[in-house]
């Protein structure tokens, strides 16, 4: 011991000199950072505050800021933003059925194996694994003749049953890890004192699960509302369709009125950040808890 | 690190033997028709959602004369190519680049804890408005990435999207690795705070400090975590078709296609189907290993991830 500290003692001035050097570089890589960052996202401010004109132009910030396209998305004064809000609200209702379904179904999967422990409940568990590795986007074309064929096209209903079925095995992932912390003694306990199945899950079991039931949800609400394949192929009509399917209309149209693309992303993108920062600390504790879907 | 397994092989090992599990011997009656019940929902959507589904693409994409015209088609070995190099370079750039910036993130000061908030912001925001944003900020012309090359340097910028299949195809693994970094810089860091404190303290005494306490310490702690988030990251890239899609949109002269997009591609705009399905299924021979690997590992490993 003595003999580290003697070691040290003369460099002692060095390891400051290298502590500032330390510091600055590390400010400098966050300056780094922070531009290749928030570049996309002030490329997305700037065209949504200029005017159409100064969209096609070499600068580099907007010369005359004005919240001129947002009044527009606002009020649904352009003819490709007609319905705006209505495809607002399908994407609100979405992601609400998305929330409610994946909890409840999975719930009552994860009750049943990891509390009732019910026979050939590993297989459930390791089906969910299994959807839970299968890329999405690779079951978009059977899925969409099959929602064709059901009579399901242009449906939110489609759009909610594919949502819930990517959800919910993450959700059982989260429940059943998480399900294990809450000792079984509890569900007993309340048997013994003569309460059902269905009233364990109810009064014991989902209380307990408070916390995982928010970050799931969180998960399923934020899956939901910025999916965008499922939702371009299975709503085309203009009144079913989500605000991402309008957006990418957008781009897709011959003359792309950028600022208005611009602020109608801003107005989409809000809702998201703010949930995902407001339990930014559960969402993050359920991923490393349980697993994760990039 | 915790020892728990991610998944829990219910019901065949049951950890304790309960006086309510002795006393009643495990499931009977009206308890084991709730236990029935409550599966069911999840039972009805796996079948008819994933089942069938799975079932129904096989059947579309059988014939073995898709396969051969597939790979016949220089589009189609174009986008194996792409596929390849996107998975190979955007999942390991990308991992690596989280790996170190997440050691940078332990950093202690107020200024490290703000910039990880707003660090986090590419991965909190929809996806689809970004990649407008960046598809617009790489317009030749107009673009914020070319105005800013004509303001610095005065020479014009390149066509970013429009003119080479290697600068599309790099922008589009660029746009990958803004978009999904953060996220796993977040996973790795909460692997690095797991790491007893105490392992660092008894490295120090021993004399490694800096890189070789990364080599020796962090790096072996959390390999396996490393490894397990590069294979998951690797099937879900395999699947990721909004990247390609919206910045590079399979241009120019459809060179920049990955298999996500060329299904859809042909499934959808040339109205194949078939083949489409075909060209997704193609990617089987990738994605079964890694499944296998990764139940087993998510299933087994000490991670938890």
């Amino acid at each position: 011991m003595s003999a580290v500290t003697a070691d040290q003692l003369p460099k002692k001035p060095n390891y400051r000199g290298r502590r500032i050097v330390g510091e600055a570089l590390a400010l400098a890589l966050g300056v780094v950072l922070a531009i290749w960052t928030l570049a996309p996202l002030y490329n997305m401010f700037m065209v949504a505050l200029e005017s159409h004109n100064d969209v096609f132009s070499t600068s580099i910030w907007p010369a005359d800021p004005s919240p001129y396209s947002f009044w527009i998305v606002f009020t649904e004064g352009y003819w490709y933003l007609e319905y705006f809000w209505h495809q607002y609200a399908n994407s609100i209702y979405i992601g609400f059925w998305t929330v409610f379904l994946t909890l409840w179904i999975g719930t009552m999967v994860s009750y049943s194996i990891g509390r009732m422990r019910i026979k050939f409940g590993w297989l459930l568990t390791n089906a969910a694994l299994l959807t839970y590795l299968v890329p999405a986007s690779f079951l978009a074309i059977p899925f969409y003749r099959m929602m064709q064929s059901y009579g399901l096209g242009n449906n939110v209903w489609s759009i909610i049953a594919v949502e819930v079925t990517f959800a919910t095995p993450y959700a059982i992932f989260i429940f059943q890890q998480y399900g294990r912390s809450i000792p079984l003694e509890l569900d007993e306990a309340a048997r013994i004192d003569g309460a059902s199945p269905i009233q364990v899950y109810f009064r014991v079991y989902l209380p307990l699960m408070a916390p995982a039931l928010v970050a799931v949800g969180t998960y399923a609400l934020l899956l939901a509302w910025n999916e965008y394949l499922y939702q371009f192929l299975l709503l085309s009509n203009k009144r079913s369709m989500t605000v991402p399917v309008a957006l990418a209309q957008f781009l897709n149209s011959d003359e792309s009125p950028w600022n208005y693309m611009m602020a109608t992303s801003i107005v989409y993108a809000i809702p998201p950040v703010i949930i995902y920062y407001l339990f930014r600390g559960r969402m993050t504790a359920g991923l490393t808890m349980g697993g994760v879907k990039g | 690190m915790a020892s728990a397994s991610v998944i829990e092989v219910g019901g065949l090992q049951p950890r304790r033997r309960s006086l309510f599990a002795s006393l009643r011997g495990g499931l009977q009656g009206s308890e084991y028709a709730w236990a029935i019940a409550f599966c069911i929902p999840y039972v009805g959507v796996f079948i008819a959602f994933v089942v069938f589904p799975v079932l129904y693409g096989l059947w579309l994409g059988h014939a073995p004369a898709l396969y051969v015209e597939l790979f016949n088609d220089p589009i189609y070995q174009q986008t194996v190519v792409n596929t390849i190099l996107y998975l190979v370079i955007g999942v390991n750039v990308k991992m690596f680049l989280a790996l170190l910036l997440s050691g940078f993130f332990m950093r202690k000061g107020w200024w490290v804890k703000g910039l990880l908030m707003v660090y986090v912001l590419p991965w909190a925001v929809p996806a689809l408005p970004t990649f407008i944003s960046i598809h617009w900020m790489l317009n030749t012309e107009w673009g914020l990435i070319n105005n800013v090359i004509w303001d610095v340097f005065h020479v014009d910028g390149p066509g970013w999207l429009d003119t080479s299949r290697w600068l599309a195809l790099g922008s589009v693994i660029t746009t990958y690795i803004w978009k999904n970094m953060p996220f796993w810089t977040v996973i790795l860091l909460a692997g690095r705070m797991a790491i007893p404190q105490e392992l660092y303290e008894a490295a120090e005494v021993d004399g490694a400090t800096g890189i070789r306490r990364f080599i020796h310490v962090s790096f072996p702690l959390m390999a396996n975590l490393y490894l397990v988030c590069t294979l998951l990251s690797t099937i879900f890239t395999l699947g990721d078709f909004n990247t390609a899609y919206f910045i590079s949109g399979g241009g120019p002269a459809l060179s920049t296609h990955v298999l996500a997009t060329l299904g859809i591609r042909d499934a959808f705009e040339i109205a194949r189907p078939q083949l489409g399905v075909a060209a997704v299924l193609s990617a089987l021979p990738l994605m079964i290993p890694l499944v296998i690997l990764l139940m087993h590992k998510l299933r087994t490993s000490e991670v938890q991830l």
